[in-house]
């Protein structure tokens, strides 16, 4: 046996023992996944039990070093991992930007105290993060940005807004991208932290299509932001902020993956339409436009693996996030298009039971900002043309 | 097992690449084409790749072979794709390979496929479709066996020193079961073969099968068990058209993203017009999913893991759908040079529509993965 079959037996017999039944089933709604945080109340305590037994092992981020508060697995250990948690249909014990999103970026360009102290409690979800990159006149043209941070010595003061901030008013902290230089576009960015709980941070929550708030505008009104705060240096943020939209497109990617465990397209394909007498859904066009997309969908997961390990192995070209973002949310849009179609009526119900609860029709609307968010498809497929093709500009 | 080729992998590839480029580039295919050569490959390049060990490549170490892997044929493949080379590698070295593997039949043929002087050619389809039909018949005669009946779209099969049947030795025509695999000689009396030139200028024969004799040692395998040797067969063919399409997809491609950094319009190189830039990156991406695809099905296959059926379908289909989007957009970004039979994307166009019908389309492997789903 070698050492990874040994880790794998081991897992196994963990997780078995520690992996509540309850969070072995499939997420039903919002409020059943983990976001941790200073206001997060469990909703049920099996969802605490996961999470504290997880951070406990440095299974949250069982990547990380340990130091860190990460389970210091290799990335062949932590494939295993995955594997025997979706064998297990294992939630996700902790969703979470901080882990996504920031982690990566302060691995590579944060100080050891800033490490030692945002990972350790991103880790454990003591502390829930956002993001504030967006603004009214910086969407898509990120560099764009206005929200300011006046050298005051030791502090930066920022004043400014940011909009489409998911999660503005749950979160604890913030990592935003500031101006500390006019007279340069993408030389003139900083990238920052600070506490939401700081004075002369508002939130306004933005209602969205999907009848879900879960985003805002945000506004900074002289707020003080300590230079020890600064990650990376200063003017110097938009490389912090490209290497972090790397994370987030291929976190974003991710959404394109059927979850684990039965195929709720399929199911609900099968419960409204019914099979015919030789076993075939009884709506021809329709089982071939699902067939035609699972063929995709399939495609796409073995991409998925392809670009991680490549990942793991400094292969895999540094625009490729783009094209996994692009692949994967699109697909994910189609999906949805498809669930929509199969569930007919019962897909278009807001609240019952039928609709899961309204979790189809609502995931419906939400997947159509996935090629929105974390820059739109138009974006992606821009980069790709220009640094993969090398498309003439 | 990682997703991509390890390092002797990529070494074979770099080796295999320049020998396809140098001796086989397309335009080798076009001399064949144009001189209406009635082999529809070369037998010299044929006897080259033996030389290099490639006939053998799937072959066993103990039988000559090189012991090599799907990944490793499948390297091979792509370069045979990407250059559009007329070859008998995907019938000979991988698909009948992997129906002789383990039978009593591959130390009769293997020796001549290693020295590159057997061609074999599978007899498979009955129509126009790819199916899982088989209505041949061989009825028990003395000691052996008399096939009749007909198939089609047998790639080499004029020329063929080895013909793969599947015929039924019980059951009807879409039983799973009753089917017996044969290795028929080529000269066996009563077996006429009419080779007709395809759109994409290789040759495909019909074969008609008149009571044709052939001896109880013709069986691959075990009489009605031929279902596991042509399953074989099929897996190994699919997966192997599979990575011919991607070297096909992958060459238009490469030629058309090149010829958008050259051609001008409007002052100005036609590559940076946006409307062509978002054509051409989606194109890029459903080219990178198709190949994970193969990969995974290679390494799938090569491990003999239970799951490879399914991943094979999902590859053969993702290929033609991504390769039929490729050589489109290639000839619609060349605009009026692409619909010329001077320039080479019109070949790319044909190859991908042969290959995309060869052991089943996209629609046929849609319909495999959502019978296994159950719906
Ligand atoms: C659900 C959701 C969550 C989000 N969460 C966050 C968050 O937490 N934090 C945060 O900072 N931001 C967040 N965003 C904002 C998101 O990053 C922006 O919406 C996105 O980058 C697009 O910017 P925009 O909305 O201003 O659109 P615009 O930039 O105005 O784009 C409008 C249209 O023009 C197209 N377009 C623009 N420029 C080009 C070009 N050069 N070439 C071709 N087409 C172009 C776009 O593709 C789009 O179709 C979120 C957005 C959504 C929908």
């Amino acid at each position: 046996m070698t050492d990874l079959d040994t880790f794998r037996t081991e897992t196994r017999a963990w997780l078995a023992e520690n992996c509540p039944p309850e969070m072995r089933k499939p997420v039903r709604s919002e409020d059943d996944v983990c976001w941790g945080g200073r206001q997060f109340t469990p909703s049920t305590p099996a969802q605490k039990e996961w999470l504290d037994a997880m951070a406990a092992k440095g299974w949250t981020v069982p990547d990380w070093p340990k130091a860190y508060g990460g389970g210091g697995l290799t990335p062949a250990e932590t494939k295993v991992l995955r594997e025997e948690m979706a064998a297990i249909k294992a939630r996700n014990p902790l969703n979470s930007f901080g882990i996504s999103m920031l982690g990566p970026a302060l691995l590579k360009y944060g100080t050891e105290e800033q490490k030692l102290d945002h990972l350790t409690k991103i880790a454990r979800g003591e502390i829930r993060w956002c993001q504030g990159y967006s603004e009214p006149n910086a969407g898509s043209d990120l560099a764009g940005l206005a929200t300011s941070a006046e050298d005051k010595g030791d502090h930066y003061l920022v004043n400014g807004q940011k909009v489409w901030t998911s999660y503005a008013d749950k979160a604890d902290w913030i990592f935003c991208l500031v101006r500390t230089d006019k007279t340069s576009k993408q030389g003139g960015i900083s990238f920052v932290l600070f506490d939401m709980a700081s004075p002369g941070v508002t939130t306004k929550p933005i209602l969205l299509i999907s009848g879900n708030s879960p985003f805002c505008e945000t506004f900074f009104d002289n707020v003080k932001v300590p230079k020890v705060n600064r990650v990376y240096e200063e003017n110097k943020g938009w490389d912090v902020a490209k290497y972090l939209l790397g994370h987030e497109r291929e976190m974003i990617s991710g959404m394109g993956l059927a979850s684990s465990g039965g195929n709720p397209l399929i199911d609900g394909a099968i419960a409204t339409v019914g099979l015919d007498h030789n076993g075939r859904l009884a709506d021809p066009l329709l089982r071939a436009s699902i067939a035609l997309f699972e063929v995709r969908a399939k495609a796409f997961g073995a991409m998925s693996e392809r670009f991680i390990d490549e990942l793991k192995a400094g292969k895999a070209h540094p625009a490729q996030p783009s094209m996994m973002k692009y692949y994967g949310t699109e697909l994910n849009k189609g999906r949805y298009e498809l669930m929509m179609a199969a569930g007919g009526s019962d897909a278009l119900e807001w609240d019952s039971d039928r609709s899961r609860g309204g979790a189809i029709p609502r995931s419906w609307l939400r997947t159509k900002a996935n090629s929105i968010e974390g820059g739109t498809s138009e974006i992606q497929l821009n980069i790709i043309a220009k640094r993969i093709l090398e498309l003439p500009a | 097992m990682p997703l991509y080729l390890d390092d002797d992998q990529t070494v074979l590839q770099d080796t295999i690449r320049d020998f396809v480029a140098e001796h086989a580039p397309v335009s080798h295919m076009r001399a064949l084409r144009d001189a209406d050569d009635a082999t529809g490959f070369s037998r010299d390049l044929w006897k080259q790749f033996a030389e290099m060990g490639f006939t053998g490549i799937l072959i066993g170490e103990d039988q000559g072979g090189l012991g090599l892997g799907h990944v490793e044929a499948g390297v091979v493949l792509e370069e045979i794709g990407r250059n559009l080379s007329p070859s008998p590698f995907l019938s000979t070295a991988v698909a009948a390979v992997a129906a002789l593997k383990g039978t009593g039949q591959a130390e009769r043929w293997f020796p001549g496929i290693i020295a590159g002087e057997t061609i074999a050619a599978l007899a498979i389809d009955e129509g126009a479709k790819h199916r899982d039909i088989v209505a041949m018949t061989a009825e028990r005669s003395g000691n052996g066996f008399k096939l009749t009946g007909a198939k089609r779209f047998v790639t080499h099969g004029h020329t063929a020193d080895l013909i793969i049947v599947a015929a039924r030795t019980g059951g009807s025509a879409d039983d799973t079961d009753g089917i017996t695999l044969f290795a028929v000689p080529k000269d066996a009396a009563g077996l006429t073969a009419n080779a007709e030139r395809l759109a994409d200028s290789s040759l495909a024969a019909r074969l008609e099968f008149d009571g044709v004799a052939v001896d109880a040692d013709a069986v691959i395998g075990e009489v009605d068990a031929g279902r596991t040797p042509l399953d074989r067969l099929l897996r190994a063919g699919r997966t192997g058209a599979s990575a011919e399409l991607l070297g096909v997809g992958g060459g238009a491609m490469d030629m058309t993203i090149g010829y958008m950094k050259e051609r001008k319009q409007f002052g100005t190189l036609i590559g940076s017009f946006q409307a062509l830039q978002h054509r051409a990156a989606h194109l890029y991406s459903e080219m990178e999913v198709a190949r994970a695809a193969v990969l995974k099905a290679q390494q799938l296959l090569d491990q003999g893991s239970e799951r490879a059926d399914e991943a094979v379908s999902v590859a053969k289909a993702m290929t033609a759908l991504a390769t039929t989007l490729s050589v489109q957009e290639g000839i619609q970004m060349h605009g009026g040079i692409g619909m010329t039979d001077e320039y080479d994307i019109g070949f790319y166009m044909k190859r991908a529509r042969v290959l995309a019908e060869m052991f089943g389309d996209a629609n046929f492997h849609a319909d495999r993965l959502a019978v296994a789903a159950g719906y």
